[in-house]
């Protein structure tokens, strides 16, 4: 009976027992991932999934991540495929009004601007040591958009998920605090000041439904591997213009994304795992993720800039800082920025056109990476 | 291959292919809004 009694308790003790700090610390650190999204508001509908993932893997002997284990398979099912990546894009896709590209299509071009940010820090990450795929994983946290992150990262540098998405994930929420020094020094008081023009060139709607068809065809075309990405954005997009699938577009926009996003949070959180997440490299990544924003949001104005002095002084350079790819914080960052300098200023639709361009421009970069990387046989 | 002409290639190819793709995509729109221009709707 002692002997029964003893080992019971020895056995509900176990966990406590096989609990390591480095353990415990990763337990704090998804209540803080929690606490990030619930009081400060910061992506809660990541960070809560995403910190509770963590918890959970953190807890020892449960064999979540093991194989035959729950979190294991919705992430071997989910991640690893890429699948839940994808069906968050045909959400996002059906969430996205192209309008204010289609109505000024030279904006695009600042949506490529930012995405410069990726391949530069693709380049520090390998000066800091950072072997090939790690350092296109880390890159490409500086396109902005996570479930481009999360794609290219699971697929080439899966010890690296965790970190790397909670840095993208991270960093767009602080689009608001990161971005607005940046444009503050990189651009003129005479730049600032700029009024734009409301565009007055709308897309008809012909326009609008052939649009999804032929970016999917050209980035495709192009960037052959990117197919997956802009594909599913592209499809979400024309279920969108096409006026006849409402059903399908409120699917998309709201159970197949929430349902996804859940999931993903919850796998990307069971990534974390102490003995794979509590190492320098992890810090890097956070460190480079930054900087990558950073690069990102400082190539689109200076590329703003190029385009301002081309139009003898028509367009404000600060609209391209939301050549990055986070829709829509950085449009309206650049319309609280732009009014702040100037009261008469409304940048909004010119931002809002010049980020729905860095989503096309993020995925046509991390397409054009993963292409070069097959064509250079290192995948 | 080396890690810095992998750098250098992806990062020449990856800005000037993004680049390029994208102005292509600007020309493709400004050609299908000639097309198919925007008509106002008549106003009754």
């Amino acid at each position: 009976m002692y002997e029964a009694l003893q080992g019971f308790i020895g056995y509900m003790l176990s966990g406590f027992s096989a609990l390591t700090i480095q353990q415990a610390f990763m337990i704090c650190l998804g209540g803080g991932l929690i606490y990030l999204g619930i009081a400060k508001g910061y992506e809660p509908l990541l960070l809560l999934p995403i910190g509770f993932g963590a918890i959970l893997t953190n807890l020892p002997l449960t064999g979540l991540m093991e194989p035959g284990g729950l979190l294991r398979f919705f992430y071997d099912y989910g991640v690893k495929t890429g699948i839940f990546p994808a069906l968050i894009f045909i959400g996002i896709g059906a969430m996205t009004d192209f309008g204010p590209l289609l109505e000024n299509p030279k904006i695009l071009l600042l949506g490529a601007a930012g995405q410069f940010g990726i391949f530069l820090t693709l380049g520090l990450a390998l000066a800091l040591g950072f072997s090939k795929l790690d350092a296109v994983a880390v890159g490409i946290i500086g396109a902005c958009d996570g479930p481009t992150a999360i794609y290219v990262t699971s697929k080439y540098a899966p010890h690296l998920l965790g970190a790397v998405s909670v840095a993208a994930y991270s960093y767009m929420s602080l689009v608001p605090l990161i971005q607005p020094p940046i444009m503050k020094y990189l651009t003129t008081e005479k730049e600032k000041n700029i009024i734009m023009k409301a565009p007055k060139s709308p897309a008809s709607k012909r326009v609008r439904i052939i649009f999804p068809i032929a970016v999917t065809i050209i980035a495709c075309l192009v960037a052959p591997k990117g197919a997956p990405l802009m594909g599913m954005i592209m499809l979400g997009n024309l279920l969108r213009e096409s006026g006849v699938v409402g059903r399908l577009v409120g699917a998309a926009e709201n159970e197949i994304t929430n349902v996804v996003t859940l999931f993903l949070g919850i796998c990307i959180g069971a990534t974390m795992q102490a003995e794979q997440f509590l190492k320098l490299k992890t810090l890097m990544v956070l460190c480079l993720g930054f900087i990558a924003i950073c690069l990102g949001t400082a190539t689109g104005l200076m590329f703003g800039k190029l385009m301002s002095k081309l139009s003898r002084g028509k367009i404000n350079p600060l609209i391209g800082a939301a050549g990055i790819s986070a829709y829509p914080m950085a449009a309206r960052v650049v319309q609280i920025e732009g009014f702040k300098y100037n009261k008469r200023s409304y940048l909004l639709m010119h931002a809002m056109g010049a980020n729905t361009g860095g989503q096309i421009g993020s995925v046509m970069a991390a397409g054009i990476m993963l292409s070069v990387l097959e064509a250079l046989k290192i995948v | 291959m080396g890690k810095w002409e992998f750098g250098l290639t992806i990062a020449v190819v990856g800005m000037g292919g993004t680049m390029l793709a994208l102005y292509f995509l600007s020309i493709v729109i400004s050609v299908l809004k000639k097309l198919f221009p925007h008509k106002k709707e008549s106003q009754s």
